[in-house]
This record gives structure tokens, sequence and C-alpha cells, in this order.
């Protein structure tokens, strides 16, 4: 009873900081994410059920003509969000929380509706194209029969603008080149004139000037009045673009800071595992910490980073911290001030 | 895109493949049939009386004393110049016999092939789509039902049902007894394929429709079909825009790899139904001691097995255009 009751406040306080952040901003969220649980359901031995938590209390805010990257370590859950919002989860999977688009609640049907139109995925790679279906075919998408020659003509437009040679409609997908693969898998979302455009991973592997484009692409996308989310594990490329970062751990979100505060020693840095990222990259200094992420099935309670934390109290093991504003960011951290 | 080199190399792998399946098929059946206890003579004269004098002039004439090795280059020389020798059962050439059996037999096998086929594919779609539900257990449990019933058996219950009980279609033969072959319509003759097709292609049917659904549900999980979610297609218009797509090659390469079932079928098929075809023919020879009608059987048995392969492998090499494209870039 008592534990439901602490649930209950937490998410009042939450919603109430979030209308907070929300009228400071005074932009309206394009897309709000609060209190965003993720499990699935597994059959452990026999017919006994168990639950893989994956991601848990989770809140995000995506505003338009901003980029917002997500950057975690492979393996938390970061492409699993994005599959949450688009409403594409495995059928074993258990949502909790609230999904918010442009002030409406995104239930499944209605997810269902906006992806495509409203809401665009950018995949990770080419295997998320039709291995036997022309290129030109797959970037207009499933069209009717009569909007066809106006979506050939919008292909075409954009695949000008990205210096895709026209012999590439014709090609199939192995037939790309990393770098075309690429600039047709944001031609994808392009043509959809999305509002709201989530980037699942889209630079491993590029070399630096392919990558430089790839991310330019984004920025236009911000620039002409785009949500972007940009999903990444690389924090040097999202924060080359990116108006906010949001750091991704173990299946929630710990800290969301904007991009300044990552200047000089990362001092502006709220919570100790952003500020561990920071310092672990090459150009600062290169410094890892001990430990790994919990296990999914690792029951916690208390504090995610709890276990490779250096600040921690007493109070750090009982109980998850509130998310705290502080500083213009985001940050579930109790030492945070 | 097609390189001129690499058709001629496969024409050319082929052509020698053939050939030497060919020599080796003729030489272990040539030589089953020396090691077996047929005699020519008995299976010529069948139940007339001779004398002992008479048999030693037929054993002569038939070459029984004359050695095995040159027996069988006797007789390898001839089919080489396409005389396969005449059936001692029918009393024609052997070729004449095959010519009319396999064409009727092909009609049969082409018939329940292409229903099969066509069925077995719409069926693993369907099951595939709707994985896990009562009309995917339905169709499962139909296939594994199928899978374990015997070929003879089935032909016998459907003979039973329809054409003792039920009397929709003639027991047997392809033609009705009693018409001469200028009278026969079209009808008759397809009233009385239709139950050897059916029984045919229901066994078929198990295979490709569990092979179609396994691949779908395959293609069902993979990234390609999560993104088109991700872009709005769902439903039946995904399934025909991405799944059909990928779904259908494997497919048809599959059944053109089953010929060899379909044959191994058909002899038992058309056994149960008296269907005057090559299956029928082969049992015949078999039992009645028919050597050269056998081994020419047997030859024009490798080569439709043969060339079943062979279209599965063009399909393969030459239509897939991942294959293709890859073999181009190397």
């Amino acid at each position: 009873m008592g534990y439901k009751a602490e649930i209950k406040t937490k998410k009042e306080l939450i919603t109430g900081l979030s209308t907070i952040i929300g009228e400071k901003e005074k932009a309206k969220a394009l897309l709000k994410v609060e209190d965003l649980s993720l499990s699935f359901i597994q059959y452990a031995s026999g017919l006994r059920q168990t639950e893989l938590k994956v991601i848990s209390n989770l809140s995000l805010q995506a505003y338009k003509g901003e980029i917002l990257a997500v950057v975690g370590s492979s393996g938390s859950g970061k492409s699993l969000l994005a599959h949450a919002i688009l409403g594409i989860l495995p059928s074993n999977a258990k949502l909790d929380g609230k999904i918010e688009y442009n002030g409406e609640e995104l239930t499944q049907e209605k997810k269902e509706e906006m992806r495509g139109k409203e809401i665009a995925l950018i995949p990770q790679a080419i295997t998320y194209l039709d291995p036997l279906m022309k290129i030109s075919d797959q970037v207009m998408g499933c069209v009717e029969k009569k909007d066809e020659g106006l979506m050939k003509k919008f292909q075409r437009e954009i695949f000008q603008r990205y210096n895709l040679k026209p012999e590439v409609e014709r090609m199939l997908p192995h037939e790309l080149s990393g770098g075309m693969a690429r600039r047709v898998l944001v031609s994808t979302a392009v043509i959809s004139s999305s509002k709201l455009v989530i980037a699942d991973e889209p630079t491993p592997g590029l070399d630096e000037k392919t990558l430089n484009e790839t991310l330019s692409y984004f920025k236009d996308m911000a620039d002409k009045g785009c949500a972007v989310i940009l999903i990444t594990h690389d924090i040097e490329a999202a924060l080359k673009i990116s108006h906010k970062i949001a750091v991704f751990y173990a299946g929630t979100i710990l800290e969301i800071a904007n991009v300044e505060d990552f200047k000089n020693n990362g001092e502006n840095l709220r919570h100790p595992y952003t500020r561990a990222l920071w310092n672990a990259l090459p150009q600062n200094k290169f410094q890892a910490i001990k430990g790994h992420q919990p296990i999914q099935d690792e029951v916690i309670d208390g504090c995610i980073f709890y276990e490779r934390c250096s600040k921690k109290k007493a109070l750090c093991s009982q109980g998850i911290p509130q998310l705290k504003k502080i500083n213009g960011g985001v940050v579930r951290c109790n030492n945070a001030s | 895109m097609l390189n001129n080199g690499k058709i001629a190399g496969f024409i050319g792998k082929k052509t020698l493949r053939l050939v030497s399946l060919l020599i080796v098929v003729c030489f272990a059946s040539f030589m089953l049939i020396q090691s077996s206890p047929i005699d020519p003579v008995r299976a010529y004269i069948g139940e007339m009386p001779v004398t002992a004098e008479h048999k030693a002039k037929l054993e002569e004439y038939w070459g029984v004393n004359t050695p095995p090795q040159e027996k069988f280059l006797n007789w390898a020389g001839d089919i080489v110049k396409g005389d396969f020798g005449t059936s001692l059962i029918y009393r024609t050439p052997v070729i004449d016999v095959i010519k009319e059996r396999f064409t009727a037999s092909l009609v049969l096998m082409g018939v329940s092939w292409l229903f099969a086929g066509i069925l077995g594919f719409v069926l693993g779609i369907v099951a595939g789509m709707k994985q896990g539900t009562w009309v995917d257990k339905a169709i499962k449990t139909y296939c594994y039902a199928l899978a374990a019933a015997p070929t003879f058996w089935l032909a016998l219950v459907l003979l039973m049902v329809f054409s003792v009980y039920l009397g929709w279609f003639p027991i047997g033969l392809s033609v009705p007894i009693g018409v001469t072959a200028d009278n026969v319509t079209f009808f008759d003759w397809f009233k009385r394929l239709i139950l050897p097709a059916l029984t045919l292609s229901l066994l078929d049917v198990a295979k490709i429709t569990m092979f179609t659904r396994e691949k779908l549900i395959e293609v069902l999980s993979s990234d390609y079909v999560l993104f088109a979610k991700a872009r709005g297609e769902k439903g039946l218009d995904l399934v025909l825009r991405h799944g059909i797509r990928n779904v259908a090659l494997p497919a048809i390469t599959l059944q053109f790899l089953g010929f060899s079932e379909l044959f191994g079928g058909t002899v038992l098929v058309e056994q149960v139904f008296s269907y005057p075809g090559i299956g029928q023919a082969a049992v015949a020879a078999g039992l009645r001691s028919d050597v050269p009608l056998l081994l020419g059987i047997v030859i024009f048995s490798t080569l439709f097995v043969f060339f079943g392969n062979l279209i599965a492998d063009i399909i393969y090499e030459f239509v897939d255009p991942r294959i293709r494209q890859q073999e181009a870039s190397i």
C-alpha cells in the first residue's frame, strides 16, 4: 500500500516537474515521454513467467527545431525506446507510462496512424531495406497509384539534394556503398515530411567526411522545424550537432544536459555518470570507471548507478532518486545541486 | 548483366554432370539387373510350352551366354544410337511405350505439381501471417498428418470415398473402357485425372506449405519488415509487398527440387488408380522382367529428375538478383 502511494506521489512529482520545464521552455514539446517503462514477458522454466525490465521510469521531451541526442552504451536499450515510440515492439513487450505527441496521448492505434506520416524512423543499417526491392520503390514507400507521379518527383528532388545519382533508383540495397546507403535511409524519412524524426544509431562505421555529412542532414531537418531524436553511442558526434544530450544508462535516462554543459572539464555536468562518460573520452582524461551496467534482470533498489558511483551516500541505496531540475537540465541524482 | 562466360561455364559443367550421371546410372542399373534372377527367355516365352532345343535357340538369340561386359557395351551402343530395344510385354519399341506413357504421366504430374505449388504457397502464407493462431495450428496439423500418410493409403482412401461411396469419379484408368480412342472426350479423360492428381498434390502440399510458412515467419521478423511497419505499412499489404517477393523464389526453387519425390509418388498413385502412365509401366516392367523397358524408364526418369534440379539451379544462379550481382562484382 505504502509502495503504491509512493509511486503515485512520484508520478505527480514528475508530471509537475515536466510542466515547470515546459513552461520555462515556452515552446510546447512535440514529443513528451513520461515515466516510460518497458518489460518483456518471458517464459522461464516450464510455465513460469518472468518479466525482464529493459526500460524503467524514463522521461524525455523533444522540441521542434531541436536535436535531442540519446547517448548510451550499446545494449542499454536505446533502440527499444525508438521502437516503443513507434509502436513496433514485439508482442511480448509490456509498456507502461505515457507518451504524448503534440499534446495528445499516443496510443498504439494512434502510433500506427502516425508512423510514416508524422513520426519517421531512420534505421541503423541497410538490413532495414527489403533486399529484393528497388531503391526508388523503397524510398517512396507504399503509395497509391494516383500519388505515384508526385512521389516520384519528390524522390528525384531528394536524391538530387543528397547527391544520389539517378541510377541509384534502380539499384537493390546490396549494390549501395556505405555512404549511399546512409543517404538513402535518410531520404526515407525526408520524403515522409514527418515532424518527428528518430534516427537510430545513424553513424557507426562512417568515415569522418561521411559522418559530418550525415550529421548535417539532421541539422538540416531540425533547421526546417523537425524535432530530431538522435540515438547514438557516439557522444562526440552527438555533441557536434545536438542541442540537448540525454544520458541513457541501464534502461533509464540519468541526465538531460544542454550541450554547453559539456564544455571545459565538464564541471557543469550534473550526474557522476555523465561526468565519467566525459572523462572517458580520449581527448579528455581517457579514464574509464570500474564495473559494468547492471544486467537487465538484476533487481536494484535505489539508484541504478549506485555500485559504480564515487559519491554514493547511504540515501542512494534506498529508493530511486527523484528527477531534479538543475541549471536548465534534468538529473536523477541525490547529490546533484 | 549476365556474362556469357558464366553461362558457357554453367552449361559445360551441367552437360558434363549429366553425361557422367547417365553413364553411372546405366551401368549400375544394368549390373543390378544382370545379377538379379531375371531370365529374359522365360520372360519372353511366358507360359508357352517349348522344347529344350527351342529354348537353347532362344537363349542364343537373346545372348544369355555372352559375357556381361559385352552385353552392356552392346546395349549401351544401341542406346547411344537411339535404339532402346523392344518391350517384351508390349511388343513395341521401348521408345514408343515411353513416349506414350510419359506424356500421360507428365500431364498428371504437371497438374498436381502446379496445384500443389499454388495451394501450398497460399496455405504457407496464410499460416505464416497468422502464426500461433488456430488457423496456423489447423494448417500445421493438416500438413503433419499429410506428411505422415503413405501415398498409396491416401490414394485408396480417396478412391473409396469419392469413387466407391460417393460415385463422383470413375475408379481408374485414363479413359472409359470399351470406347475407341476417337470417341473419348476431354471430359472423360479429365474426370479420371482429378483423383490421382489430387492424391499426388495433397502430399506435395505439406512440404511446400511448411517451407513457405517457415520462410515467411523469418521474413516477417526481419529488420526490413520492422522498418516497413515503422513507415506505416501493415497487414496484407505489407505481406504482399515484402513477404511474397522474398518467399517466392526459394519456394519455387524447392518445388523444382521436388521432382524426384513427385516421380516416386506417381509410381504408387498410378498403380492404385490404374492410370496408364510411366510409373505403372515401370512396375509392370519390373514384375514381368521386361528388361529393355525397365532400363529405358530408368534413363528417362533420370533425365526428368535431372532437369528438375537443373531448373532449380538456374533459378538460384541466374534469377535471384543478389546472387547475380555478387557474381558480377567478383
